[in-house]
C-alpha cells in the first residue's frame, strides 16, 4: 500500500506539474479570504461592536486602564516610584528588593536557595539591568496573578461542568501552540501598544496551560477523596474550595511554575515590541552588533528565570510544616513579619541613602566590552573556518532539502498524510491530518509552510541525533544522569530568545542561524524522553537478555531501545514542538518561513495576516503531534506488557 | 438476637454501570439475567439487593474483589445513584430526598470510613477529624475541643498537630475513624476499613474497633473482603457474589447452614466450634441435674473445658437461667474435631 502511494505521490511529483498544476499551487479564486474576514472581525470590534451604554473600544480602554494599576504600583515598588491615584509610592530599591528575594527563598526551601535568589537579584544589580530586569519582573508580578487565577477558575468550570470541559480542549490544544508573536498582534490592535498590552497577551498566553493542569489535577483528586466530602455533606463550594483545590494543591503548583515560566518567556518578547524591558535591550543591542551589552542583558535573564523558577518550585514542593505556635500574630506569621519590617526600612533607607534606592554608578562591574571582545576574537580568528563550515552545511543539506520539499505538490503531500493518518489511527485521524494540510494549502501559504517544516524538520533531525546517543549514553550512569538533569532543567527554563543570541552573534541571520538556535532549544526534551525511556525499560527483560548471551550492543538496539520506543516518540513529539516554538522567534533573524509571516503582520499590525499564518503554524504543530502519538500508542499496544521481552531478545 | 426496628432498610437495589442503565432494567424486569445485562454492555455491579440493618447491630458485608461491596455501600448512603430499588432510612425513602436534605442527613447522621483512609494532605489531624464539623459552620473552639474528644477516644492524643504523612497507616486510620466519628453518626459505615494494613495491626484495630462499638453502639455497616474479620466483627453478616447476597445471617448461621457450596468454600476454614453457639446445637434436656451449665450465647470452643473432668453432657441455660437443653459430649467433640 505505502509503495503505491509513493509511486503515485512520485508521478505526481514528477509529471503532474503540466497537467494538474492547481495541485502545485491552490489557484488565487480557490482560497477564502480568511485573513481579511479575520481583519474584518477585528475591525468590525474596533470601531463598530456596541454594547448599548459602551462600545467595544471602550471596554478595551477600561481594561487596559484597570490592568494598568496594579502594574504601576509593582513598578513604582520595584524601581523608580510612581504616583497612583495622587499617591506617591516610594520605591523599596534594589537591596530592599534583594533581600526580600533572598528571604523568601530562605522561607521557602533554606539558606542555598536564599543565597542563590539573592545572589541573581544582586548580579542583575551589579550588572547595571537593575531598570530594565524589574520592568521585566513589574509585568510578571501583575500577570501571573491574574494567568494562574484566571486559569484556575477556567480548569475548575471544566473539571465541574464536563460539557464545558470537553469545549474548551481544542481551544486550549490550539492555543498552545498558536506561535507566540501570533497572540501578539490582535492584543496590539485591541489594546494599542504599551506595557499593559504586552501583560495581557502574556496572561492569554499563560492562561491554558494553567487550565489544562487544573482540570488534569481535579480528575486526578483520589475518588476517596471525593466521596468524603459529600458524605460529611460539603455543599458544592465547600467541596471545590474546602476538599478539591486543597488536595491538588501540589499539581496546582506545578502549573503556578509553569505560568511564571510562560510568562517570563512572553513577557521577553513582548518587551520588544516597544514595552521596553530585558528583552528590548538584547534585541536593540543586537541590533547595534553590540553583543556585550546584548549578553549582559542576557544574562540577566537567565538570572531572572532561574531564580523564579528555583523559587516557584522550591513553592510547589514546600509542605506546611507543623503549627509552631498560636501565640498572637507574631507567633504565627514570623515571615511575614520580617518581610514587611524589611519593606519598610529598606524604603525608609532608601529615602535617606541613595545608594540603597538605586545600585551606585561606580559599584557597576561591566563585561561588556570583554563579552564584545571574545566575540570579536572569535568572529575574527576563525571566521574562515565558521563561514566555511556554514557553507557546506548551506549548500550540502539546508537548500536541497528546502528546494525539494517547496517543490512538493500540496495534493500530494496531503494524500499521504491522510494515508499515514489511517494506518496510525483511522478515519478520524485520516480526516484531520489531510483535512488541515488541504487547509494550510488553502492559505496560499503553502511554501513559507513547506520552510517551516524544512526548518523544523533537519533541526529535528538534528537534535534527535545528537540527544538519542547522549541519551543512550547518559541512561545507565546515575550519577551522571542527575549532574546532566540539572543542566536540561536549567536549559528549559530559559526563555527561548537567549538561545537565539549567541547563535547569531557566530553565525549572523539566516537559517544556518535559525537551525543552530532551534537545535540547541530542542536538545533538552530529545535527551530527557530518551532518558526516561531507556530507565524505564524493566531491569529483568535486560537480565533475560543477558542470561541469553546478548552483547551490550545488542542489549542496547534490541531490547533497550526497542522498549522505549514509544516514549522515545514522545520525546520526538516534544522535541517538534520545541523547535516549532523557536522557529518562530528565529523569525527575527531573517528566515522566509511562517514564522517571518506572522512577524511581519506583527510589525504592520495586519491581525488576519498574523493569526491566519499562526494558525498554520498550529495546524503543522497538531498534524505531527497526533500523528505521533498514535504511533506511540501503537507502538506501545504492539510492545504489549508481559511478552515484549520475549520476542524482542529473541 | 437483637429484635429492634430496622434502622436501614434496602429493598430491591441494583446498580448498573453504563449507557441507558435505568431503561434497559425497566425492560428485561427484576429478574434480569446478568448475561443479558452485560450483553447491553451494562456492569451488574449491584444486583436485586434486600437488607435491613437493625438498630445497634454490627451488619458485615462480605465478598471477593469486585463483588460490589463498595458500590453497594456508596448506594446506601447515595453517593452513587442506585438505578432502582428503595433505601429507607428510619421509613423514609433516601432516593426521593432532596440535595439539601442528603447534606443535612450526610452531616448529621452518617459517617464513613474509608479504606485508603481519605485524609485531607495539607490538614493536621486536629484540622482533619475537626473538618466535618467545619463544613457544618460549627465556631472554631466548639469544634476544636470536640475534635480533641474524638483522637483521643482513638488512642491518638498527642499527635493532634502531626500531619498525615507523618503517621503510620495505622495511626492514619484512627484519624479516619475519629474523623468519622466527630460528628457524632448514628449510622456508620465503614469500607474495607482494615484492609490497607498489615496484618498484626488489622487485628489491634479489630479488638479497638470492638472495644469503641461496645462504648459507641452506632449501627455499622463493615465491608470486608476477609472472611476471618466478618466472623470476629459481625451480628450479621450478608455474603456477596457478583453483586448479589448470596446468604445473609448470623455467622453460626452462615458456618453450620451454608445455603451454597460458595459460601461452605468459605466457612470450610472457619473452626465451627468457636461459632457454633451452645443454644444452636444443644439437645432436648434429659433431666439430669447438677451438672455444669453455660450459656446459650457461649460458644462451643468455650464449653469445651468444662467436659475435661469426664463429664458426658452439660446443661444449658436461657437468659432467665433456666435450663433449655444439653449439650452433648459426642456433639463437642465432633465440632471441635471435624474444625
Ligand atoms: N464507576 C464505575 N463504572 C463502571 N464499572 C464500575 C464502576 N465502579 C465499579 N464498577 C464495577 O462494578 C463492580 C463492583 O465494583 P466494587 O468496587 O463495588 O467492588 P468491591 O467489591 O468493592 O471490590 P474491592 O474489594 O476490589 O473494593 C466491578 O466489576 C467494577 O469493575
Ligand atoms: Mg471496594
Amino acid at each position: 500500500m505505502w509503495i503505491a502511494a509513493t509511486l503515485v505521490f512520485a508521478a505526481l511529483w514528477l509529471w503532474g506539474g503540466e497537467v494538474l498544476p492547481w495541485a502545485f499551487e491552490v489557484p488565487r479564486a480557490w482560497r477564502p479570504p480568511f485573513a481579511a474576514w479575520i481583519s474584518g472581525v477585528l475591525d468590525w470590534l474596533t470601531k463598530e461592536a456596541h454594547f448599548g451604554l459602551f462600545t467595544f473600544r471602550d471596554l478595551t480602554r477600561f481594561i487596559s486602564a484597570v490592568i494598568d494599576v496594579p502594574y504601576q504600583i509593582a513598578l513604582g515598588l520595584l524601581s523608580g516610584g510612581a504616583t497612583v491615584f495622587g499617591v506617591p509610592v516610594p520605591p523599596v530599591g534594589w537591596l530592599g528588593v534583594t533581600l526580600l528575594v533572598a528571604l523568601l527563598g530562605f522561607v521557602l526551601s533554606g539558606l542555598p536557595l536564599a543565597a542563590l535568589a539573592g545572589g541573581a537579584f544582586f548580579f542583575i544589580a551589579i550588572f547595571g539591568q537593575w531598570t530594565s530586569a524589574m520592568l521585566t519582573l513589574a509585568s510578571i508580578l501583575v500577570a501571573v496573578p491574574l494567568g494562574v487565577g484566571g486559569g484556575l477558575l477556567l480548569g475548575i468550570a471544566g473539571h465541574r461542568w464536563t460539557g464545558f470541559g470537553r469545549a474548551i480542549v481544542p481551544f486550549l490544544d490550539l492555543m498552545q501552540t498558536i506561535p507566540i508573536f501570533a497572540y501578539l498582534v490582535p492584543i496590539l490592535i485591541l489594546f494599542g501598544f504599551g506595557p499593559t498590552s504586552a501583560m495581557i497577551a502574556t496572561l492569554i498566553y499563560a492562561m491554558p496551560p494553567m487550565t489544562r493542569i487544573t482540570m488534569l489535577a481535579l480528575q486526578r483528586v483520589p475518588d476517596e477523596i471525593v466521596d468524603l466530602g459529600r458524605m460529611i455533606g460539603c455543599t458544592p463550594r465547600q467541596m471545590t474550595w474546602r476538599v478539591m483545590v486543597p488536595s491538588a494543591q501540589e499539581a496546582l503548583m506545578v502549573g503556578v511554575n509553569q505560568v511564571i515560566m510562560l510568562s517570563l518567556n512572553m513577557v521577553i518578547i513582548a518587551s520588544m515590541i516597544g514595552a521596553g524591558g530585558l528583552g528590548f535591550d538584547v534585541l536593540s543591542a543586537l541590533r547595534r552588533l553590540d553583543f556585550g551589552a546584548g549578553l549582559e542583558a542576557g544574562f540577566a535573564i537567565v538570572a531572572l528565570a532561574i531564580a523564579l523558577d528555583r523559587l516557584s518550585q522550591a513553592a510547589a514542593r514546600r509542605r506546611p510544616a507543623a503549627p509552631v505556635s498560636n501565640e498572637g500574630i507574631v507567633g504565627r506569621h514570623p515571615f511575614l513579619l520580617s518581610a514587611l519590617t524589611v519593606l519598610i526600612l529598606a524604603t525608609l533607607a532608601g529615602l535617606a541613602v541613595p545608594a540603597v534606592q538605586t545600585y551606585p554608578e561606580t559599584g557597576r562591574l561591566s563585561t561588556g566590552t570583554f563579552w564584545s571582545e571574545v566575540v570579536e576574537y572569535i568572529n575574527i580568528n576563525y571566521f574562515d573556518e565558521i563561514e566555511a563550515a556554514k557553507n557546506a552545511v548551506l549548500l550540502n543539506v539546508l537548500i536541497p532539502v528546502k528546494r525539494f520539499l517547496i517543490s512538493l505538490p500540496w495534493l500530494g503531500v496531503a494524500g499521504l498524510l491522510t494515508l499515514a493518518g489511517w494506518r496510525l489511527g483511522g478515519p478520524r485521524l485520516a480526516l484531520l491530518a489531510g483535512g488541515l494540510t488541504v487547509l494550510v494549502a488553502s492559505t496560499g501559504l503553502w511554501e513559507e509552510a513547506m520552510t517551516t517544516v524544512y526548518l523544523c524538520g533537519i533541526a529535528v533531525l538534528i537534535a534527535m541525533l545528537i540527544g538519542l546517543p547522549i541519551g543512550i549514553l547518559v541512561a545507565e550512569r546515575d550519577r551522571l544522569w542527575a549532574s546532566v538533569r540539572v543542566i536540561i532543567d536549567t536549559l528549559q527554563t530559559l526563555p527561548a530568545f537567549v538561545y537565539l543570541m549567541p547563535a547569531v552573534m557566530l553565525f549572523r541571520v539566516g537559517d544556518f542561524t535559525a537551525m543552530i538556535a532551534i537545535v540547541a532549544f530542542a536538545l533538552a526534551p530529545a535527551i530527557r524522553y530518551t532518558v526516561l525511556g531507556l530507565r524505564g525499560v524493566d531491569p529483568a527483560l535486560i537480565e533475560a537478555g543477558k542470561a541469553m548471551g546478548c552483547t551490550p550492543w545488542q542489549i542496547v538496539t534490541r531490547i533497550r531501545l526497542r522498549l522505549a520506543m514509544p516514549e522515545i516518540l514522545l520525546g520526538l513529539n516534544q522535541t517538534i514542538m520545541f523547535a516549532l516554538s523557536m522557529l518562530v522567534i528565529t523569525a527575527l533573524v531573517g528566515t522566509r518561513d511562517l514564522g517571518q509571516e506572522v512577524y511581519i503582520a506583527l510589525t504592520k499590525a495586519d491581525a488576519g495576516r498574523g493569526l491566519v499564518a499562526g494558525l498554520c503554524v498550529a495546524f503543522i504543530a497538531i498534524i505531527a503531534d497526533r500523528l505521533i502519538h498514535a504511533a506511540a500508542s501503537r507502538s506501545r499496544a504492539q510492545l504489549g506488557l508481559s511478552d515484549g521481552g520475549g520476542h524482542d531478545a529473541a | 438476637m437483637n429484635t429492634t426496628e430496622p434502622k436501614l432498610v434496602c429493598r430491591g437495589v441494583w446498580k448498573l454501570f453504563g449507557p441507558n442503565a435505568a431503561e434497559t432494567l425497566r425492560r428485561l424486569g427484576p429478574e434480569a439475567d446478568p448475561a443479558a445485562l452485560v450483553a447491553a454492555r451494562l456492569v451488574p455491579a449491584v444486583r436485586n439487593i434486600d437488607l435491613a440493618v437493625r438498630e445497634g447491630e454490627i451488619f458485615v458485608i462480605m465478598g471477593l474483589s469486585g463483588s460490589g461491596k463498595s458500590t453497594l455501600v456508596r448506594c446506601l448512603s447515595r453517593l452513587i445513584e442506585p438505578t432502582a430499588g428503595e433505601i429507607l432510612f428510619h421509613g423514609r425513602n433516601l432516593l426521593t430526598a432532596s440535595d439539601a436534605e442528603m447534606i443535612a442527613l450526610r452531616r448529621h447522621k452518617m459517617g464513613m470510613v474509608f479504606q485508603h483512609f481519605a485524609l485531607l494532605p495539607h490538614m493536621t489531624v486536629l484540622q482533619n477529624v475537626a473538618f466535618p464539623l467545619e463544613v457544618q459552620g460549627m465556631p472554631r473552639t466548639e469544634r476544636e475541643e470536640r475534635a480533641a474528644r474524638m483522637v483521643s477516644l482513638v488512642g491518638l492524643s498527642g499527635r493532634e498537630g502531626a500531619f498525615p504523612r507523618q503517621l503510620s497507616g495505622g495511626q492514619q486510620q484512627r484519624v479516619g475513624i475519629a474523623r468519622s466519628l466527630a460528628a457524632d453518626p448514628e449510622l456508620w459505615f465503614l469500607d474495607e476499613p482494615f484492609s490497607a494494613l498489615d496484618p498484626l495491626i488489622r487485628r489491634e484495630m479489630q479488638d479497638e474497633f470492638i472495644r469503641l462499638q461496645s462504648v459507641l453502639k452506632k449501627t455499622i455497616v463493615f465491608i470486608t473482603h476477609d472472611f476471618d474479620e466478618a466472623i470476629r466483627l459481625a451480628d450479621r453478616i450478608a455474603i456477596m457474589k457478583d453483586g448479589a447476597v448470596v446468604q445473609a445471617g448470623t455467622p453460626e448461621d452462615l458456618v453450620l447452614n451454608p445455603a451454597t457450596d460458595y459460601v461452605r468454600e468459605f466457612t470450610r476454614a472457619v473452626a465451627r466450634a468457636k461459632v457454633a453457639k451452645a443454644g444452636s446445637v444443644m439437645s432436648p434436656a434429659d433431666g439430669v441435674a447438677e451438672r455444669p451449665h453455660v450459656a446459650t450465647r457461649t460458644s462451643v470452643a468455650e464449653a469445651a473445658p468444662l467436659f475435661r473432668a469426664g463429664t458426658e453432657a452439660v446443661a444449658v441455660t436461657g437468659a432467665d437461667g433456666r435450663v433449655v437443653g444439653q449439650l452433648d459430649r459426642a456433639t463437642v467433640v465432633d465440632l471441635m474435631l471435624g474444625g
